[in-house]
């Protein structure tokens, strides 16, 4: 009788055991859920430590002085020579206006803080650009936005405050009362930082920009994208359609399996050892770094590419047959132009990894700091990631909202590459 | 220079097949264009083909062998002692030569051997383009007229550009044959250079790892040693704190899409969590060393733990993080490749959800998650960026994941960027480096895809 009370489900105790069954059921599921809720906190902490450390370099503080363009300072001649006046010295402008503003200041300490500390010393080549563009201007006094030096950017940005000891923090108490003021005046201001995307790298935080970045990873990308997407199609297609099934093809199969799983810096040692010790190719250029990358993406496109022949259904090919078409014929002119959305895919994300990629770059020397906008596949260049590196390493408090900018706009890349991806996909996704 | 070449290359291919076309619309004239045997787009090829093979292959050799026979020539004027330094005395010098002859200004002067050099330098360059132009044209066009000559209404050209476009497919799908054989041959040659300065042994199973070597005989304290232990020791703690982290969120994860989210949650969760995997390493590597180094550094004060400024269980957290993608959508595919029927079968004998998870459906699974656990571990292994901006570079055998450490790839990264010793064992020790990883992570790869393979037939 108590065996049989055991296992009825009206019995207490098996009442008992079932909740007990339940409220596992429910800590496992609730355990799936944590699991999946960490992994996307971890994603929303990344993307918000980025965005509140790099949305304010989009911005960048300025001063609004007042400059007489002295022709005793910068063309004591008179003659307007582009020579002469690309050699003038713009600084003592900027500093007189700077005088003017602030009479008060006497001593000769006070003097030279308020030289150094308020304006960005890019001041003078943005004024010289003023005035080569419009000579007219020379002998007269206009009202010019200047970039502020990045310590006043900081610290407008809220990254020193005041109840620091002054000791600490690398901006004085007087120039906090120089920009106290020049807000009372509302001369200082924040606007958009457009230096961020026409400059190339700087040592100084105000006036790096990633243009340069961006240059030379457009040309790294597009040395791999005509290096690895030919021959990646090709060996899709040779392996898909005509490659007889024998212990060759088996070999390449586990290659190509084998190489999309071999890090990355093995291919940066390959590229250093092959290209530059072997091949005596410039170091630090685009087409290095461009056909490593290429080495790294072929096994992705390859893949990509094997997986859109194969969903071509067999019946096309054979109808393409009997029309008389030769076998090159039905797979250019039939099975590659309906599988090419899936191909495009592949080809994208793996354009899109080419893009993050670092280590390799590393390898082949593509850390070199550059000020040059980079013209050509073999001048000397540094691609977005590797820039990321770079002023990450850089000590001045500037370069975090830099290095976080710089990582926004490659993430926005990202991002726009994957979208473009997917709507390739469903756009031309097709069942036959 | 190269551009031109491969400029005129281009306009002789394009000429070519323009021609071929034209040839085989004038033999077509007043007749069916049944009679014709190839397509005129296969003349046109045909042609084009001639220009363009031989273009391609001069072209190659050329990039290949000029740099080094004009460095030669040139060279042959220099007196350079021969010796260890020889390579770098000559690179030093032809850079030298190479800015002169660009018209470029060289601090503190240029010396006359130099001045001539370079007038020899850019004389040769000049010889060697002009003959390059030259033989290009004359062997494409003598080629292209050959081919131009056997177009006839008869002739199977479209076989013989099917049958050299099949030679070129095979000749790219080779092409990852020969980069395999690239990487090891690389890496294998600088490392057999490596241990005839250093001991394997002394390399496998040395305690000891710092690399720098002496510039001069009489410098004190730079004999290196290579021993890399503590660098296998700090990858291993660093791949294992990542996997902690990514294997427990992964596979709960890989669960729950596959078993309990409703298909809504799926279509947006999976692709969500997969941008994890799209993220560049080295934006985790700032993170690391923007948020989650200072957390544990102050977290670790705040209760009375000594953390480094840059640790191991830093790095470890977030290349977890960025690992958790793999692990998961590699075990949901093995996980939904487990039959229903198994499923089913289970619910029948009254099982709740859990409990055909943890007892059905997992050891179902369980050499295709320890496939995918391999793949995420070889994944960690390989990481770089995220080790170098977060680790440390400081080599020490310690058990403690709160220290700084290095890793294998951090080695070999600070190895090899900046200034460099060709031949120095210091470099060389990278490509040793290397090779051990490149053969555990291939032995790793391989173990586990067979693993995959093997596990996904099973229920068929």
């Amino acid at each position: 009788m108590t065996e049989h009370a055991n296992t009825s489900f009206t019995n207490p105790t098996a009442l008992s055991l079932l909740k007990k069954r339940r409220a596992s059921e429910t800590r496992f599921r609730l355990l799936g859920i944590s699991g999946i809720v960490v992994a996307l906190a971890a994603l929303v902490i990344l993307l918000t430590t980025m965005l509140g450390n790099g949305l304010t370099a989009f911005q960048q503080t300025q001063i609004k002085l007042k400059i007489h363009f002295d022709e005793q300072v910068i063309d004591p001649e008179g003659k307007r020579d582009p020579k002469v006046l690309s050699h003038a010295d713009y600084r003592k402008l900027y500093t007189n206006g700077l005088y003017a503003l602030f009479p008060d200041v006497k001593s000769r300490r006070d003097k030279s803080e308020l030289r150094k500390t308020l304006i960005s010393s890019s001041a003078q080549y943005a004024l010289r650009d003023v005035v080569l563009e419009q000579p007219e201007l020379v002998g007269t006094t206009r009202e010019l936005w200047l970039v502020a030096s990045d310590d006043v950017d900081m610290y407008l940005k809220g990254y020193f405050t005041k109840d620091v000891p002054e000791s600490d923090r690398p901006i004085k108490d007087i120039t906090i009362s120089w920009i106290e003021q020049l807000q009372h005046e509302g001369r200082i201001d924040k606007k958009f930082n457009r230096d961020f995307f026409t400059n190339g790298s700087s040592q100084d935080p105000e006036q790096a920009g990633i243009l340069g970045a961006l240059v030379g990873s457009g040309l790294t990308l597009l040395v791999t994208f005509l290096a690895s997407f030919p021959v990646g199609l090709a060996t899709a297609v040779y392996l898909e359609e005509f490659a007889p099934k024998n212990g060759w093809t088996d070999l390449i199969e586990v290659n190509i399996n084998n190489l999309a799983a071999v890090p990355s810096i093995v291919f940066g040692l390959l590229g250093l050892a092959v290209f530059l010790n072997v091949m005596h190719m410039p170091r630090s250029a685009p087409v290095v770094g461009g056909l490593t990358l290429a080495l790294m993406t072929l096994p992705t496109i390859i893949i990509a590419t094997r997986a859109a022949l194969k969903a071509v259904p067999p019946s096309l090919r054979d109808a393409a047959r009997g029309l008389g078409a030769s076998p090159l014929q039905v797979v250019l002119h039939h099975v590659v132009p309906l599988a090419m959305p899936g191909i495009l895919t592949g080809t994208i994300i793996g354009m899109a990894q080419a893009l993050g990629e670092t280590a390799p770059l590393l390898m082949i020397g593509m850390v070199a700091f550059l000020v040059d906008i980079p013209h050509s596949a073999t001048d000397a260049a540094t691609v977005m990631p590797v820039q990321i590196y770079l002023w990450a390493d850089s000590a001045e408090r500037g370069f975090v909202e830099k290095t976080a900018a710089a990582t926004l706009v490659l993430l926005g890349f990202l991002v726009l590459m994957n979208l473009l991806a997917v709507l390739l996909r469903k756009k031309f996704e097709r069942r036959w | 220079m190269t551009l031109s070449a491969l400029t005129l290359v281009i306009v002789l291919l394009a000429m070519g097949t323009y021609m071929g076309r034209r040839h085989a619309f004038k033999i077509l004239e007043g007749r069916h264009p049944s009679e014709l045997h190839s397509r005129p787009n296969y003349h046109g090829a045909f042609v084009g083909l001639y220009a363009a093979l031989p273009g391609a292959v001069i072209l190659m050799g050329w990039l290949i062998f000029e740099p080094d026979l004009i460095q030669s020539m040139v060279m042959a004027h220099f007196n350079i002692p021969e010796g260890p330094t020889m390579t770098e005395q000559v690179m030093v010098i032809m850079n030298k030569i190479k800015i002169v002859a660009a018209g470029g200004q060289l601090m503190g002067g240029v010396s006359e051997q130099i001045t001539i050099a370079s007038q020899q330098y850019n004389e040769l360059k000049s010889v060697s383009f002009y003959t390059l132009m030259g033989s290009l044209f004359v062997v494409l066009s003598g080629a292209m007229s050959f081919a131009y000559m056997q177009l006839g209404i008869e002739s199977r050209v479209r076989n013989k550009v099917e049958k050299v476009v099949r030679v070129i497919l095979i000749g790219s799908s080779t092409l990852s044959i020969l980069v395999t054989l690239g990487i090891v041959l690389s890496l294998m040659f600088e490392a057999i250079l490596f241990f005839g300065q250093i001991p394997p042994t002394d390399f496998l199973f040395g305690l000891q790892w710092s690399p720098q070597t002496a510039l001069r005989a009489d410098q004190v304290g730079g004999s290196g040693s290579f021993g890399a232990i503590p660098l296998f020791a700090g990858t291993l703690m660093i791949t294992l704190i990542a996997m902690l982290v990514a294997a427990p969120i992964g596979l709960l994860a890989a669960v729950f899409m596959s078993e309990y989210a409703t298909p809504l949650v799926r279509a947006w969760v999976k692709p969500v969590l997969e941008i994890l995997a799209g993220v560049p390493t080295v934006v985790y590597g700032f993170f690391a060393a923007l948020t989650v180094a200072p957390f544990l550094s102050n977290t670790g004060q705040a209760i009375g733990l000594h953390v480094a400024s840059e640790s191991a269980l830093a790095a470890g957290l977030v290349m977890g993080i960025m690992i958790i993608p793999f692990v998961s959508s590699l075990s949901d595919d093995v996980i939904n490749a487990v039959p229903q029927s198994l499923r089913d079968g289970s619910y029948g004998l009254g099982a709740t959800k859990a409990e055909t998870i943890k007892q059905v459906i997992l050891p179902a699974a369980l050499p295709g998650i320890v496939g995918a656990l391999l793949l995420a571990v070889s994944r960690a292994i390989g990481e770089t960026m995220i080790v170098v901006m977060a680790a440390g570079a400081a080599a020490k055998l310690s058990a403690n994941p709160l220290e700084s450490m290095t890793t294998v790839t951090v080695q070999i990264v600070t190895l090899l960027v900046g200034d460099q010793e060709f031949d120095s064992a210091k470099t060389l020790s990278a490509f040793a480096l290397g090779l051990t990883l490149f053969g555990v992570t291939l032995i790793l790869n391989f173990i586990a895809l067979r693993v995959v393979q093997k596990y996904r037939e099973q229920y068929d």
